[in-house]
């Protein structure tokens, strides 16, 4: 696997989980540090996922396969946060250690509350709890056609670091 | 059926030969392995000699072969002149987040082989 390239310079700070914030359709959603405690919760909101908006094979369509990835990747090295309304996530952000040293990136946000800007905010406190667990690296795959996606991950500062395979790769230093 | 899998020294590539040697008993098919020179770090050789092992603990009579240079147009070139029917590749490697990473060897051959290409999950 050839090096991972990040930009030279960090960007500046981000805002640290929890945070209330009303979404562009009025909702109440709350951002929050999220971890092992939250599975069967995760599990349920994965359960209720578009299966159009699966990329690379995850998440999985099956509960127990949504079971397993989860308890393989939401582990006490990787730094996650949810997004909840009415007291249920409807988002989930996720970095998952690399071995060197950088993070991978994912997030997930359920199909009628995409497009309200739920997705800027949980990058931000994403983000912001990594840099508080003193992750600096991190890096993302996503399809070239999710231009929505790519359009975010450029707001919030990354740049692609390779465009050589099916999907884009996008890495920024934190 | 003539089946060229093609595989190079990654994990996906093992797994692929495991479950193609399985098929090609169940199937009756004529199996030829190609070992190729990919951006993995272990040596062509080194891998074929690990190939050539799994092959004759399996029993099944498939030929081993080194193709040599570029992995992907290597492969298609091969199956083309050699009249294969269809090209077996390894399903791709896990990123850390479980997201599936096909790499440019497979990438290559299915928009460029004139055959089927089976990917193994």
């Amino acid at each position: 696997m050839t090096d991972r390239t990040y930009p030279d310079d960090s960007v500046g700070s981000f805002p640290s989980p929890p945070a209330t914030v009303t979404d562009g359709s009025g909702r109440e959603i709350r951002v929050r540090e999220s971890g092992q405690d939250d599975l069967e919760a995760l599990v349920e909101m994965y359960e209720n996922f578009d299966p159009s908006d699966r990329a690379q094979g995850i998440p999985p369509v099956d509960s127990d396969a949504i079971r397993e990835w989860l308890d393989a990747i939401v582990t006490p090295d990787a730094v996650t946060v949810v997004a909840e309304h009415d007291g249920r996530p409807v988002g989930h952000a996720i970095l998952v250690p690399d071995s060197n040293s950088g993070y991978e990136l994912a997030i997930f946000i359920l199909g009628e509350y995409q497009g309200a800007g739920i997705g800027t905010e949980l990058l931000e406190h994403l983000l912001g709890q990594g840099q508080a667990a003193g992750v600096e690296r991190v890096w993302l795959t996503v399809e070239r056609w999710n231009e929505p996606a790519i359009a975010l991950y450029k707001k919030i500062g990354f740049e692609t670091s390779s465009s050589e395979s099916f999907e884009l790769e996008m890495s920024i230093r934190i | 059926m003539k089946v060229l899998l093609g595989t190079g020294g990654r994990e996906d590539g093992f797994d692929a030969l495991g479950r193609t040697l399985e098929r090609t008993r169940e199937a009756g098919d004529d199996l030829t392995v190609a070992v190729l020179e990919t951006s993995s770090d272990e040596d062509v050789e080194s891998v074929a000699a690990d190939v050539r092992e799994q092959v004759t603990a399996s029993g099944i009579d498939a030929e081993v072969r080194v193709l040599e240079g570029h992995p992907g147009s290597q492969l298609v070139e091969f199956a083309e002149t050699e009249g294969f029917e269809q090209i077996v590749l390894g399903g791709g490697q896990r990123s850390p987040l479980g997201k599936i990473d096909l790499g440019e060897v497979a990438e290559f051959v299915l928009l460029n082989a004139d055959v089927s290409v089976t990917l193994v999950r």
